[in-house]
């Protein structure tokens, strides 16, 4: 009884301390960029363009970076969607009773998940080079989406396989087609598919090493796609690397920034998640 | 038993994987009748019931061979057009599945796919299938709600109401009462002996005492075969096989 007893506070105290390792990283993390960002957060960060000097200047602001960030991650989330739900769709409903098939296109998934994002960003740079595009708005939007799509793929198929068979075989009885009882499923996943979009917008406007090639960098808000576009992770990125202290202070602030605009779109996605989900079934 | 069958299965063998689901299975079923298939679990009383609309289409690895005629028209003929054979029949499942949305939706969803009702239409046929089913004085209020907030066995009857609305000339049953408590459960039952007026009506139950309620007709499976088929009372009190004998007396299970 005792060596039970023993064993079951162990194990309790292992998970408590691993919990408050993980908040506390958490929390570490957050507030150094708070304290470290907040000196150097005006209205003019979020409002203005750099002014003085090529990205590393002191005068201005990252919204040029802010609004280069959200054309990339939303030009590649939605690109992304329009691609994997129907990629979702077919590997689910029109290739059962093919597991074989199915399950490749899965591992397929799995390892393009695993590839790091620099090799997208040097795939896309290839890809750019045929096609003569330079380094621009659309150049890394196309990067990001290679990056999302096996994320939403991914997601979307682990949401659709918890969709119960009855579901489905509700919709066929009646006499609807493949692609009408699609539909219905895609009514029973829509929470899930916020949250795909959380996952995949959360990673496309976090990272570095896909843009790095491919958009460019502007101190100018892009106005059409074949214009480079900077992004917030990149402003990061270089003004990190000024010797300039002041310029190092803004880098924080704009992680700052980056920070906030991922926590805004996870309240939006989560809240949109619950409006969408009245309808759904248990 | 009636001289033109509504469903008539001829040599069905069902194979999935390695495994013989079902062997050399021949009946007729017959028109606007009440038909219980009884037998122990995983003998394919469920496998028989999904081949008839089809829905083993799906399943890996299945291989369906032999002839089921509804109307006289073999479902498995390669020229036969699914959504059409699935449209005659009303599945009700072991749990009720309502779709995704509200109550009204979900009994117009059948008709919606197969033509453009109007509003009016709709409106009307929506009524006649939730009073059919009983269940319109207790939702009349309250017909945009997700379906998903009724009780268990409002949703059963929803989901009879919205097989009912695409017209079918049959209803499957598949253990249809096994979730639900027993009020509702004689609710169900007692709709399905008013159904037989106007359709066949197929259940698969392991309840003898539900297929003795309502079914004039039983079929007995056991390990893939139809040991026995015939009127509810004469299989139940006087069988003439050995098996059906034992399983009805709780022997074998």
């Amino acid at each position: 009884m005792i060596r039970r007893k023993i064993e079951e506070n162990f194990f309790r105290v292992l998970m408590v301390l691993a919990t408050v390792i993980v908040a506390g990283s958490f929390f570490l993390i957050v507030g150094t960029i708070f304290y470290k960002g907040v000196p150097f957060m005006n209205l003019d960060m979020i409002t203005k363009i750099p002014g003085g000097g090529f990205y590393i200047g002191k005068e201005g602001g990252v919204l040029n970076a802010i609004v280069g960030s959200l054309y990339v991650a939303g030009g590649a989330t939605i690109l992304g969607l329009a691609i994997s739900i129907p990629v979702a769709i077919f590997i689910n409903m029109y290739l059962d009773g093919k597991n074989f098939i199915a399950n490749s296109l899965r591992i397929a998934f799995d390892v393009l998940f695993g590839i790091p994002s620099i090799v997208y960003g040097a795939f896309g740079f290839l890809i750019m080079v045929y096609f003569g595009i330079k380094a621009s708005l659309l150049g890394g939007i196309v990067a990001v989406t290679l990056l999302v799509i096996p994320i939403l793929v991914r997601t979307l198929d682990e949401v659709i396989i918890t969709v119960p068979k009855e579901l489905r075989d509700a919709s066929l009885s009646l006499g609807a087609t493949r692609w009408e009882m699609s539909k219905v499923v895609l009514r029973q996943i829509r929470p899930g598919i916020f949250t795909a979009v959380l996952l995949s917008f959360g990673r496309a406007i976090g990272d570095v090493a896909s843009v790095l090639f491919t958009a460019g960098f502007s101190d100018n808000i892009p106005t059409s796609l074949h214009q480079p576009a900077a992004t917030l992770p990149l402003a990061i990125f270089f003004q990190l690397g000024s010797p300039v202290e002041e310029v190092q202070g803004r880098a924080y602030a704009s992680a700052l920034i980056l920070t906030i605009v991922v926590l805004i779109i996870t309240v939006l996605s989560s809240l949109l998640s619950k409006r969408f989900s009245k309808n759904k079934i248990q | 038993m009636t001289n033109n069958p509504h469903i008539s299965v001829q040599h069905l063998n069902v194979q999935i994987g390695n495994q013989e689901i079902l062997k050399d299975i021949t009946i007729n079923i017959p028109n606007k009748k009440v038909i219980s298939i009884i037998g122990p679990s995983g003998c394919g009383k469920t496998t028989l019931l999904k081949s008839f609309n089809r829905l083993l289409d799906d399943t890996a690895d299945v291989k369906i061979t032999g002839k089921v005629l509804v109307d006289g028209e073999n479902i498995y003929d390669p020229k036969a057009e699914v959504t059409h054979i699935r449209k005659k029949m009303g599945l009700l499942s072991q749990r009720p599945y309502p779709l995704p949305m509200s109550i009204y939706d979900n009994v117009a969803y059948g008709p919606r796919l197969h033509g453009k009702p109007k509003k009016t239409e709709l409106d009307e046929l929506v009524e006649t299938q939730l009073k059919a089913t009983g269940l319109w004085n207790e939702v009349k209020d309250r017909l945009h709600a997700p379906a998903t907030r009724l009780s268990i066995g409002q949703q059963q009857r929803l989901c009879l109401a919205r097989g009912l609305a695409v017209e079918p000339e049959i209803i499957l049953g598949d253990e249809s009462t096994s979730a639900l408590d027993p009020v509702s459960t004689s609710i169900i039952e007692d709709l399905f002996i008013k159904l037989k007026e106007k359709y066949t009506i197929v259940l698969v139950t392991h309840i003898l005492r539900q297929a003795r309620r309502v079914s004039d007709y039983i079929i007995f499976v056991y390990m893939g075969r139809i040991i026995e088929f015939g009127p509810t009372e004469e299989l139940l009190l006087n069988p003439k096989e050995e098996l059906t004998k034992e399983y009805v007396k709780g022997y074998i299970s």
